[in-house]
């Protein structure tokens, strides 16, 4: 039978996770694509899921009364999506397809509930998912200094 | 074939300006302008190695160091790409076709092309540190085979703010190198990449051992890339960065460049970061 932990394996995601516990993941995974244009997810949905991107391009966006603002892109290699983690387990922003993306799929209620029996399993994840928001954190520090318009 | 990092030029160029002419001015942004200079000699413009800059003196208000940004295989004109942030830079974005200037160098020393040979380069460029990378990204695309995997990573705060865009298009379109750019803030019709350029390098497939790294841009951005690079496994002397602080006599004379043991003028502007990191967080220097 055809499963996806070879694709699984491939993600920068996985990279450090043991073989028992990239085979738990795969019993949550399924393959996803988006094609341009298409909402991955709408912000205050359910967060049921988050995504590895394996390759395409996603926009994390806002949208306002008169315009929609996009705040980061993610690329192949990347992870969407944190608030499955946290309740109350909804989306805070709106994620688009920007080009034909496709992705593999974590189901978050699965995920939780196995988590909560393997605390092993969820603390690795809960590592994974720290050093990415340490990531995009530091990011946005970035991008509030203006440092492109500083000299030097 | 491939040019080495030269030592500081000597002789007379060294000391005394030569006329060139402006052949062209491209408006890249609002704040900056690439002018296309033609020596008035008649004689061709100076040979150099990517990495180097000259002094360019604007008769009558002063003289300030710019990479050179052209083709280093085109020795018809010299071109140079400026932001106007003082008297100097601004009155040089002002001339216009035709208009007179002085020009001492090339000088410094410049990207380790020859090192680069057969590895895989990453360039990481913010705004207009673009500028010196851009006759790196010119001779890798004339040498394609001579070198490995070759990825360019170019942010600025807003698509308003990206230089050489037609030419980024052009380059993004053929595939030649793998180039990426990103911007802070997306305006609208904006489609590509949104977040800084240093977050993009754990995407990169990187074999560290046989990679060497090149990156200019604001200060704060490359001592991020330079950590980053070296999450992703690369010391610290595999990446070599420009370091555009002021300089005056630009041949290891006034000190004015002077940066811990180091005269940039003369062992820079580029440097190996394993030299220069423990210093760049240093307020005072
Ligand atoms: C090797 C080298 C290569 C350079 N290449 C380019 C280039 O290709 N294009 C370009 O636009 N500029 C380049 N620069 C920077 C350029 O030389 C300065 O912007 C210029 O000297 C400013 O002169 P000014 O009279 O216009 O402004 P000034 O009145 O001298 O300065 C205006 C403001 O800018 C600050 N400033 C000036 N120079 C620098 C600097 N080098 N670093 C940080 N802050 C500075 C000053 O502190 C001041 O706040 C380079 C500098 C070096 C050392």
């Amino acid at each position: 039978m055809d499963t996806l932990e070879p694709l699984l394996a491939a993600h920068p995601f996985a990279r450090h996770l043991s073989a028992a516990h990239l085979h738990v993941l795969v019993g949550c995974a399924r393959n996803v694509r988006f094609d341009a244009g298409q909402f991955v997810f709408r912000e205050g949905e359910r967060a049921d899921a988050f995504y590895l991107i394996r390759d395409g391009c996603i926009a994390l966006e806002v949208a306002t009364p008169t315009t929609t603002l996009t705040m980061m892109t993610l690329g192949a290699g990347e992870v969407l999506g944190w608030s499955w983690l946290f309740p109350p387990y909804r989306w805070k922003f709106d994620a688009r397809a920007v080009e034909p993306t496709r992705a593999i799929a974590l189901d978050a209620q699965c995920l939780r509930t196995k988590s909560e029996t393997d605390h092993d399993l969820g603390y690795e994840l809960l590592k994974q998912f720290a050093l990415m928001v340490e990531q995009r954190l530091h990011a946005t520090r970035l991008q509030l200094l203006n440092a492109y318009d500083a000299n030097g | 074939m491939t040019p080495t990092a030269e030592p500081p030029a000597t002789g007379p160029s060294a000391f005394l300006p030569r006329s060139f002419r402006v052949a062209a001015v491209h408006r890249e942004t609002a704040e900056t302008r690439t002018l296309e200079l033609q020596p008035v000699d008649g004689r061709p413009a100076p040979a150099f190695v990517p990495g180097q800059f000259t002094m360019v003196y604007v008769f009558g208000v002063g003289e300030v160091p710019m990479s050179i940004t052209g083709d280093p295989a085109r020795d018809d004109r010299l071109v140079h790409t400026v932001r106007v942030v003082g008297a100097v830079s601004r009155a040089i974005a002002g001339l216009r076709r035709g208009a007179e200037i002085g020009i001492r160098g090339p000088f410094g020393r410049g990207w380790p092309l020859t090192e680069a040979l057969g590895r895989d380069l990453i360039i990481v460029a913010g705004g207009v540190g673009l500028a010196p990378l851009r006759p790196v990204i010119y001779h890798v695309r004339a040498h394609r085979a001579a070198f490995g995997r070759v990825s360019v990573l170019y942010g600025a705060r807003t698509p308003d703010e990206l230089l050489y865009r037609r030419e980024l298009a052009r380059w993004r379109r053929d595939g030649a190198i793998d180039l990426q750019v990103t911007v802070d803030r997306a305006s609208a019709g904006w489609t590509g990449l949104v977040g800084v350029p240093t977050l993009r390098l754990r995407q990169l497939t990187i074999d560290p051992a046989r990679t060497l790294a090149l990156t200019c841009g604001p200060e704060v951005m490359m001592r991020y890339a330079v950590r980053e690079l070296e999450h992703c496994g690369l010391d610290a002397a595999q990446v070599h960065l420009s370091m555009e602080r002021n300089m005056q006599c630009a041949v290891g004379l006034c000190g004015h460049c002077q940066f811990g043991p180091d005269f940039l003028c003369r062992s820079g502007p580029v440097l190996r970061a394993d030299r220069v990191l423990p210093r760049l967080a240093i307020r005072e220097l």
